[in-house]
């Protein structure tokens, strides 16, 4: 009963098999060769490290696939239709081996037992899921899923495969007995009882083949479809970034040309960046996430690895027709769409197949900066920092002036030895708004005893969001200028007010290889009070809501350490719905600060955030790490309406607070 | 009798500009003091019906020849060359103005005689004259003197008051022959600013915005705050180069000059350029986040703050005070 | 077009300026320089210029501090040829500053073509002897416009914009060779990226011609320089935003503007 001993339009069945094989291979492999060919054309990026810990990343994010459950709905049933498919996939290259090659002693994968149990039992939990999934396109179709014809062609073979499985076992079982090993074959079969069992085996075999053909259609199929994740991500998760490195460092290892000036054209990206496309199934996780977008914004983080996808194969591969080439930047993605983002890295953090979205939109930004094509603001701020070492426009003389009105005497680590060298940032050292803060937080430090000093007028902007933006030479200048007043001070930790400049000053500065710990202060005032050294004098009572800042909590992981200085403070911590990880953006980051708003927005991320938290019941406060929190939500609060309703105050503030 | 001293009255389609009678003013003391005659100076044929408005001069020398007319520098550093050596004069005082920049340098490189620029006070001393300039916008003064009393002198607009220059008097008009060279720069055509809805000059209230005003939408804030007080809104020039007002709109050194009851400066540093435009307004209140704002040290009031988070609140407050 | 634009740098004013010891100059402890703005936007009217009808863009300055990191952004935004003459601005008034420039346009190194236009900008906050552009153009006996913001070739001549008050401009026609006083241009100027700034460093040299220095540096000895004492400070008013607010709306109301 070996399907391929029969004769097929008077061809032995063998040899029609490997007929179909070969073509369908050939095809795919043609295929596959031609997208590789397309990411060979890309820069070099060296992802070739640790290959032992990128296996672990593989193995954890492909085979347990956890982001995928971050999704309720869709999340156990992606999980089954995944391992459903690999071990469909496996047996079916061995019911393709042995088709090919009858001579092998071994048996089809449905001839034993348990094999055959499998197949069946996840046939069927398969098309229950497929069933869910086509329900929820159908009738409960969030929003943002679009029904394309590609999405539901591959729902319907999948369907078609595990049809025919079970079609298949059934027909096997006609007039046979039924096998506790084939349970709904067996149940399946008894519909078919009537059939005379010649033609139910003629049928089974049918089966088979059709089996067979649907599966090297879809072989053929999957390179043009967004199932090609089905074989770029498994590569994509082994290579991202954060399989051995911090996933906000903008820096690129290994880079064989210079970078500073983007990517104009898609070959100018790197081979990692455009494997992104092929590896992204338009699950729009990422859209859902990010703030830009909810603004009404025109960016979308999917559209912009699509877009580049899609242009990219269309120009790599359409036979040159002398037609104009549709510009990258200009005509597939629109400047607004690239200045919109705030690079939260929500879209990162979500993304199911670990696409790097914030390191493209910085590519394309490093090239309308290489060419000046860079809104005022943000020009008249750029002009600040590097004349000034500050986005202020003020004398870099004027950085630590606030501390002579501080009511402390605040060592220059650059003159004597300190412990934690205090980075304090722009925002903290220029703002009026923040001045009473920083001088508070001086205070609070000096209290607890603690060993500190700035750098005083050799401080620099640390480089973030300068980086952000795209000017990275700007930002390799500020970076070498600190690192030389870092080197001729004595200092063994690194304190910092500001999230932006922890994650640079962490992740982005070389230290030639001797990185000195860096903490923010949340994590420095944390440690005090574990080790009981802040004398926290009065108890503070009361809800308090905490926000996460972006570059404390999604890029750095620091969470617990500022709740824990909220509760050791006394107070409640309510937790907002959009909490962690899925803390939403104030929409100052990325050098968005310095822009002005693109289009008219619906409502700024800022404003979002600020409704967000009024609807929580009887928290009247709302905490914040950052300056730049700082100064967005409280305009937030104003033009929302909610003063008197809502307080945004800094930890900071707050351990003051507990220590007058 | 010590050398006379040259005013060059300036004007513009006719009208005398108020530096003319700052410069009368001040010609007028130096004049009394060292017992020189003091002599106007009106070039052109729109000038001279001007002449009979500027009797603090012991004379005014007329060339109404209408090549004078919006004449290039060197035409008209030539034509006072003309005067200077008719009359002999010795002290020449011109405006430091769009109007008249470059005519004081070409005549000093033609007569040898030191330029002062940006004076802002002149002392007779003996034979000599002490000038006092401003330089880096005001930053910093300088005291430089003509030993023999004699050079040229650009005087910096509202720094000398407008009245000692007016008299009810009629000048002696002396006519003068100037002939002119074919010039390598010929006046085309005025561009005039679009016809504003609003006369900024003619507001008892204006509304400054500078660059504290952030953004575009923000504007609106600064318009509310006027149509509360019957006023209206201009900015300097920054905000004016963004194109979030219109031409019309821009006070200072190349925009109005305005002398308005009430000027509110918002988020505007008051660097010498705009200043230069609303010096003279009766009461300045200005609002800007730094304290060190060079506006605080002319304006009437002060305040330390945010434009944006002050000015809803004062216009809610003049709302509800005006019933 | 032959374009040459005149840099100077100028003391920054974001710095506090103080006076020195001698009572006669500045204090240079913390002193730090910058292109004067005029200066900038003649620049970018130059590179406008060049970009819309083509032509040639040199640029000159004198020996002053941060004027090479000048320089080499002028030749990152576009200009042809960087030029730097040895002699140090500092302590040279504007008269003998425009003489230097006049021997450098007497020179081989630049010579004046029938298509030259000079661009200095229209004044700089320390001119104190005077204006650079109607120096030069004396000097080099060339017709001269000031507070120019809109150049356009036409034939053998330019059209200028020249900005007078109230918001009035006029038009002039100028023949070439010509000596313009650039205020403002018809953009603001534009940006460029360290990244080119450094390359430009790497690949491209900017020139000396030597000149000789001046006799008389300044026209006129200063007698002092000194920090002006405010004449007067205005009345703060203090508080949190909602009683400022009070307090304005009494002072407004006094002035009788209710």
């Amino acid at each position: 009963m070996d399907p391929v001993k029969i004769s097929i339009f008077g061809l032995p069945g063998v040899l029609v098999l490997w007929l179909l094989a070969v073509v369908a291979f050939g095809v795919f492999a043609y295929r596959i060769w031609q997208l590789v060919g397309l990411l060979r054309q890309g820069r070099y990026e060296d992802r070739f490290d640790q290959l032992g810990r990128r296996l672990g990343h593989l193995i954890k994010h492909v085979l347990l696939q956890p982001r995928i459950f971050n999704e309720r709905s869709i999340g156990l049933p992606h999980f089954l239709i995944f391992w459903g498919f690999v071990i469909y996939a496996t047996c079916f290259n061995w019911a393709l081996v042995r088709g090919l090659f009858p001579f092998l002693p071994i048996p089809y994968p449905d001839g034993i037992k348990v094999v055959g149990l499998f197949l069946e039992v996840f046939s069927v939990l398969v098309l229950i899921s497929l069933g869910v999934a086509v329900a929820r396109r159908l009738c409960f179709a969030p929003r943002y899923l679009h029904l394309s014809l590609d999405a539901n062609l591959i729902l319907g073979l999948i369907g078609l495969l595990m049809l025919t499985m079970v079609f298949g076992s059934a027909f096997r079982l006609v007039g046979e007995e039924t096998s506790v090993w084939a349970p709904f074959g067996s149940l399946l079969s008894q519909a078919f009882a009537t059939v005379p069992k010649e033609t139910a085996h003629s049928l089974a075999n049918g089966m088979w083949w059709l089996h067979m053909i649907v599966v090297l259609l879809f072989l053929v199929y999957l390179p043009y479809s967004k199932h090609l994740h089905l074989l770029a991500s498994p590569f994509n998760v082994f290579f991202s970034q954060s399989a051995t490195r911090p996933v906000g460092d903008l820096g690129v290892r290994g880079a064989r040309e210079d970078l500073t000036a983007g990517a104009a054209r898609w070959q100018e990206f790197t081979w990692k960046q455009l494997l992104s496309g092929f590896s992204c199934a338009e699950c729009g996780r990422c859209d859902r996430s990010c703030p830009a977008a909810a603004s009404g914004s025109p960016l979308q983080p999917q559209q912009i690895v699509q877009k580049i996808k899609e242009h990219m194969v269309h120009e790599g591969l359409q036979p040159k027709n002398g037609d104009r080439t549709p510009k990258l930047i200009g005509d597939v993605i629109a400047e607004k769409e690239i200045w919109a983002c705030t690079t939260c890295l929500a879209c990162m953090n979500r993304c199911a197949v670990w696409n790097e979205q914030v390191p493209l939109i910085v590519a394309l930004r490093r090239h309308l900066v290489s060419e000046g094509r860079v809104e005022r603001t943000v020009q008249d701020m750029l002009g600040n920092l590097q004349r000034y070492g500050n986005s202020f426009g003020k004398s870099d003389r004027m950085r630590a002036r606030w501390a002579q009105t501080s009511g402390l005497k605040i060592k220059d680590a650059r003159k004597e030895a300190v412990e934690y060298l205090w980075f304090v940032g722009d925002y903290a050292s220029y703002d009026p708004r923040c001045e009473d803060i920083t001088k508070k937080t001086a205070r609070v430090f000096a209290q607890a005893g603690l060993d500190f000093g700035l750098l005083y007028e050799a401080e620099r902007n640390a480089g973030n969001d300068v980086r952000r933006v795209g000017e990275e030479g700007l930002f390799e200048l500020l970076r070498d200028k600190n690192q030389q007043a870092f080197g001729k001070a004595q200092f063994k930790k690194i304190v910092t007010t500001d999230p932006h400049t922890y994650h640079t000053l962490k992740n982005e500065y070389p230290w030639n290889g001797n990185r000195p710990e860096v903490q923010h202060y949340t994590e420095v005032l944390d440690g005090l009070i574990q080790a009981g050294k802040l004398p926290l004098k009065k108890p503070l009572a009361g809800r308090v809501t905490y926000h996460d800042p972006c570059y404390l909590g999604r890029y750095n992981g620091v969470y617990d350490a500022p709740r824990r200085v909220l509760r050791a403070l006394g107070l409640e911590v309510v937790e907002l719905p959009r909490c962690r990880d899925r803390s939403f953006c104030c929409g100052a980051g990325g050098g968005r600060i310095w822009m002005e708003d693109t289009e008219k927005v619906q409502e700024r991320p800022a404003e979002n955030r600020i409704r967000e938290a009024v609807a929580l019941a009887g928290v009247p406060t709302f905490v914040v790490a950052c300056p730049k929190d700082l100064a967005m939500f409280r305009d937030a609060v104003k033009t929302t309406g909610n003063e008197g309703k809502l307080v945004v105050k800094d930890l900071a503030e707050l351990v003051a607070e507990a220590m007058a | 009798m010590a050398n006379p001293i040259l005013v060059l009255a300036e004007q513009t389609r006719g009208e005398l500009a108020d530096i003319t009678f700052e410069m009368l003013g001040a010609g007028r003391k130096l004049a009394g003091a060292s017992g020189a005659p003091l002599y106007a100076v009106l070039l052109g044929s729109e000038a001279a019906p001007l002449a009979a408005r500027l009797g603090v001069a012991d004379k005014v020398f007329v060339a109404d020849n209408p090549q004078l007319d919006v004449a290039p520098a060197d035409t008209i550093a030539a034509a006072l060359k003309a005067v200077m050596d008719q009359t002999q004069a010795g002290l020449v005082l011109l405006g430091c103005t769009n109007v008249s920049l470059g005519i004081g340098s070409i005549l000093s490189a033609k007569t040898s005689l030191p330029l002062v620029n940006f004076c802002r006070s002149a002392k007779a001393e003996g034979g000599a004259v002490v000038l006092t300039s401003q330089l880096f916008g005001g930053k910093i003064l300088s005291d430089v003197k003509f030993a023999d009393g004699r050079g040229i002198v650009s005087i910096y607009p509202g720094a000398f008051p407008t009245d000692a220059g007016r008299s009810d008097q009629t000048p002696p008009i002396e006519k003068v022959e100037v002939s002119v060279e074919a010039p390598k720069v010929v006046f085309k055509r005025y561009l005039e600013p679009e016809a504003g809805d609003v006369d900024i000059t003619k507001q008892n209230v204006l509304v400054g915005v500078g660059r504290g005003i952030q953004t575009q939408d923000n504007v609106q804030l600064a318009e509310d705050l006027a149509q509360v007080l019957d006023g209206a809104v201009c900015a300097s020039r920054p905000v004016i180069d963004q194109g979030w007002l219109p031409l019309s709109r821009q006070v200072g050194k190349s925009g109005m000059s305005v002398k308005p009851r009430v000027y509110l400066a918002l988020g505007i540093s008051g660097a010498p350029e705009h200043w230069e435009g609303m010096q003279n307004s009766q009461c300045i209140i200005a609002v800007n986040t730094d304290p060190k704002a060079p506006i605080f040290d002319g304006a009437h009031y002060g305040v330390v703050g945010d434009v944006l988070e002050l000015l809803p609140v004062l216009t809610d407050k003049l709302k509800a005070r005006k019933g | 077009m032959n374009l040459y634009v005149l840099l100077k740098m100028v003391p920054d004013t974001v710095e506090e300026l103080n006076v020195a010891a001698d009572g006669k100059s500045l204090d240079s402890e913390f002193l730090r320089f910058k292109l004067s703005d005029p200066d900038e936007y003649a620049l970018e009217q130059a590179l406008i210029l060049k970009e819309k009808h083509g032509g040639k863009v040199t640029v000159v300055a004198l020996d002053a501090p941060e004027v090479d990191d000048v320089l080499f952004t002028a030749l990152a935004k576009g200009a042809d040829r960087a030029v730097k003459i040895p002699v140090n601005q500092a302590g040279l008034g504007t008269v003998a500053a425009a003489r230097v420039l006049a021997a450098f346009f007497a020179s081989a190194a630049a010579p004046i073509t029938p298509d030259t236009l000079v661009l200095p900008g229209s004044q700089a906050i320390d001119d104190l002897e005077g204006e650079l552009a109607p120096f030069l153009a004396a000097a080099l006996n060339l017709p001269y416009v000031g507070v120019v913001c809109a150049v356009t070739p036409a034939d053998a001549q330019v059209t200028v914009v020249k900005e007078f008050a109230g918001g009035l401009r006029a038009e002039f026609a100028v023949a070439l060779p010509a000596v313009l006083g650039i205020q403002s241009a018809e953009k603001p100027p534009r940006y460029v990226p360290v990244a080119k700034v450094r390359a430009v460093m790497k690949s491209a040299k900017i020139e000396t011609v030597d000149l000789p220095s001046p006799d008389r540096p300044v026209q006129l000895e200063l007698d002092r320089m000194y920090k002006p004492e405010a004449a007067g400070h205005a009345q703060m008013i203090e508080g949190a935003t909602e009683e400022i607010a009070d307090q304005l709306v009494e002072v407004l109301a006094k002035i009788s503007v209710l």
